[in-house]
């Protein structure tokens, strides 16, 4: 209650404020701040005075608009005449642009010298605590009559939860509401053979050291991300790969997941060092963000942002010489998510 | 006995009771500065958005299935791609005047979200955000992120190389949302990355009319509250007060100069799409989710998120065998989200701080808030060195240095550079503050001693604009 005696209070103050205002003029004559009419200038009862005449800004932004109606019709010509490539692009560009410069050109003369500048005062608009009462007021009188408030509001929001759920059930026909298989699938198996970009089997003899290779799973669609490879070959000394995956790189042909653990960009950069004493060993490197996986080790993360290793598929090489998928990947392919470590099935 | 002017005036007043409201509207004074035409900036460019998009849909194939492409450009003559990317380099290259509109329109939308972040900027080192304005500036911010959003599926649909890499990056961070983050990716793309082809449709209906929907009735909000408060006013001479407002009218001032800006906004927005090439797409090539490639960079708003996704450390928060925090959540998803609720939070916060609960209608310039101008510039620099960082690969070409030692410049840069600026920025305002007082005080002296002058009948000066 104690509230409503300050509103009244204010509204008051308020109202008094505006009644002497009112009967002050400001101190500007022009007054402005009146809202209901807008006043004249004493001398001629003008409502905006008058601009002197000024003949030569006239020509001007005739001038310019003329001009602005040539650069349009060199647009419609370009158009019709030239076929496409870099230059009509450029002159097309030119006239509309020029088109547009000079129409804005002539509207900042017409600003500037025909028309008049005035500066003006008026009060900002303040709340007014008397509507801001009555409508709460309104509202509270309004809905006073229902006494069981709590229960209606209770259903309300009930009735308008399940319309708004049932509303947006046909949004699950989008796609799975829960289902995370996609991110589990892959087309590995023993004995699946590795082809690269044209389809072709891949030769474990055509494997080169210092370059690396895209292949992909024999027979798998083109957008399955778990089928995408990066083979490289390294001299099987050098190989430090985690225990247990001692027979994974046959001749020490390597294969890894192409899809960063990162953020899901293709593994398409080596880094061969072309002066071992000087630079780093060999390493995978995602151009996006640079994470950067030795080979080596089972493409443990050296650097950058990734947080797991590239999954590894261990390979062997069949009795034609080709290569061929001996299992499945060492962990699951693509950026990170909640189930990635689970122990793949 | 007609009249050109009087007629048409009464037969619309009749009819719907305009004239009121009319004269109302032809007389609202806009204060005269020309910082407070960064949002009209924004406003045009997006005016010009909405032009060439809608042409351009006319052209635009919003498919990912497999074509072959056969036309001028002779590299990707019998090319395999998609509908969407075919289309795109048809009107690149076939039809006349598609690449100008093409060009202007990514040059519209790189201009319009630097106008939108510029003018963020303005109302934060004037204060205007602070009551009775909050609601416009929580407003706005809702439009800089829905556009920064507009802007990335904008040239996803594109299905070139660099919006391939674009998505996969996006796939990545939306996977990296604690324990949802797995699902919600299978739902949105149909399956995991890059999906059964369902994404392109989804991604284009957003494009063209949820979100352009959704930001023009933003933008309406936004300046019908900057209409109901009125604008807010620098402090130029005694008339400025936060009770009275000084400015030109919109009819007949104020119109032409805003219709000049207009024109002039559409002028540039063309001549660069007409002579400055901006993602040159059939170079590029089709996007193959085996493929990406060194130096791809993205539009320029959102190099902060890249430069954050790289600074980030190794290291993924895992709860046993679940992954609870991958790695790119913290650059992709909890970083704009920390910076969007920093500066959603601002005004109230700057309350709680300052205990100052007054309406305030004229601006502070940035030297007589030392604190909050310290803060501005330090969280900017903030975000500007993570922003830098986007493009380190870029600084490792132009400057030599190599990648790893800027990583280490920047993961320290970024934490020091925005500390001393706070403190120099806050020192530099505090001087700034004291001259001008020095300066106020000069002058009320000079014109009392004026006036007591001109009382004594001598010649003084009467009156000193400050």
């Amino acid at each position: 209650m104690k509230l409503r005696q300050w509103l009244i209070a204010l509204s008051a103050l308020a109202y008094a404020r505006r009644r002497r205002r009112r009967e002050q003029p400001g101190p500007q004559p022009d007054g402005s701040h009146h809202r209901a009419r807008l006043s004249r200038s004493p001398g001629d009862g003008r409502l905006v005075p008058p601009v002197p005449a000024d003949r030569r800004a006239e020509h001007l932004v005739a001038v310019l608009l003329v001009v602005a109606a040539l650069f349009a019709a060199g647009f419609v010509v370009v158009y019709a005449e030239l076929e496409p490539s870099t230059l009509t692009n450029q002159l097309l560009g030119v006239c509309i642009a020029g088109s547009l410069a000079c129409v804005a050109a002539a509207l900042a003369v017409l600003a500037r010298r025909l028309v008049v500048t005035e500066e003006l005062e008026e009060d900002y608009p303040e709340p007014d605590p008397q509507a801001q009462d009555e409508v709460a007021e309104l509202v509270r009188e309004g809905a006073g009559g229902i006494t069981r408030r709590r229960l209606l509001v209770g259903a309300a929001a009930t009735a308008g939860g399940a319309l708004g759920l049932a509303g947006l059930t046909p949004l699950l026909s989008l796609g799975p509401l829960w289902d995370t298989t996609p991110l589990q699938a892959t087309p590995w198996h023993r004995g699946r053979r590795l082809v690269d970009t044209g389809g072709a089997p891949l030769r474990a003899a055509d494997i080169e050291e210092e370059t690396f290779y895209a292949a992909f799973a024999e027979g798998a669609e083109p957008d399955e991300i778990a089928s995408l490879l990066v083979l490289v070959r390294m001299s099987p000394s050098a190989l430090r790969l985690p225990p247990g995956r001692a027979d994974w790189a046959p001749e020490g042909i390597l294969a890894y997941s192409r899809i960063c653990t990162h953020a899901g960009c293709a593994i398409e950069l080596y880094r061969k060092p072309r002066f071992p004493a000087l630079e780093p060993k060999p390493a995978l490197v995602c151009p996006c963000h640079y994470s950067t996986f030795d080979p080596a080790t089972g493409a443990t993360v050296i650097f950058g942002p990734a947080g797991r290793p590239l999954p590894q598929l261990p390979l062997l090489i069949d009795a034609s010489g080709y290569l061929a998928a001996a299992g499945n990947f060492s962990e699951r392919v693509g950026p990170g998510w909640w189930g990635v470590r689970e122990e793949p099935s | 006995m007609s009249d050109r002017i009087q007629d048409p005036v009464r037969f619309i007043d009749e009819r719907t009771g305009a004239a009121p409201a009319l004269r109302k509207a032809l007389r609202y004074l806009f204060p005269d500065h020309w910082s407070f035409l960064l949002g009209e900036i924004a406003l045009y460019a997006f005016l010009v958005l909405v032009l060439t998009g809608t042409y351009l849909a006319l052209f635009f194939e919003p498919s990912v299935g497999k074509t072959v492409y056969h036309g001028p450009y002779a590299p990707l003559d019998g090319t395999q791609m998609s509908e969407a990317y075919r289309s795109v380099v048809e009107i690149s290259l076939t039809y006349k005047a598609g690449l100008l509109i093409r060009q202007t329109h990514h040059w519209a939308a790189d201009v319009f979200i630097a106008a939108i972040v510029i003018h963020l900027m303005r109302v934060f080192f004037t204060g205007a955000y602070r009551r009775p304005r909050e609601l416009t500036w929580l407003i706005g911010l809702a439009l800089l992120f829905t556009s920064l959003l507009e802007g990335y599926l904008g040239y996803s649909l594109v299905d070139d190389l660099l919006s391939g890499i674009g998505l996969a990056i996006g796939y990545g961070v939306l996977l990296s949302v604690p324990i949802i983050g797995g699902p919600l990716g299978v739902l949105l793309f149909g399956s995991a990355f890059p999906g059964k082809g369902v994404l392109e449709s989804r991604m284009y209906i957003a494009h063209v009319f949820l979100i352009p929907a959704l930001l023009a009735m933003l933008i309406g909000a936004h300046l019908a509250l900057v209409a109901a408060r009125h604008h807010t006013q620098f402090r130029r001479d005694r008339r400025h007060t936060d009770r009275r407002l000084v400015g030109i009218p919109l009819f007949p001032a104020q119109a032409p100069r805003s219709l000049a800006l207009l024109f002039a906004v559409m002028a540039v927005l063309f001549l660069l799409g007409g002579l400055v090439q901006i993602n040159p797409i059939w170079q590029w090539g089709p996007f193959e989710p085996w493929l990406a490639t060194n130096g791809a960079q993205p539009d320029w708003y959102l190099g902060w998120l890249i430069g954050a996704l790289r600074l980030m450390p190794s290291f993924d928060v895992v709860v046993g065998h679940y992954t609870l925090i991958p790695n790119p959540f913290w650059g992709g998803v909890a970083f704009p989200l920390f910076v969007l609720g920093v500066l959603a939070t601002f005004p109230w916060l700057e309350r709680l701080l300052t205990r100052d609960v007054r309406a305030h209608n004229v601006l502070d310039r940035p030297r007589e808030a030392p604190t909050r101008t310290a803060f501005g510039v330090a969280f900017l620099s903030w975000i500007f060195l993570i922003f830098a960082f986007g493009a380190s690969d870029r600084l490792y070409v132009l400057f030599g240095v190599s990648y790893e030692t800027l990583l280490d410049v920047f993961r320290f840069a970024i934490w020091v550079v925005p500390a001393v600026l706070f403190v120099l920025v806050r020192l530099l305002c505090r001087e700034l503050g004291h001259t001008d007082r020095i300066e106020r005080e000069r002058d009320c002296a000079e014109r009392e001693a004026g006036q007591a002058g001109a009382a004594a009948g001598a010649p003084g000066r009467v009156e000193s604009r400050a």
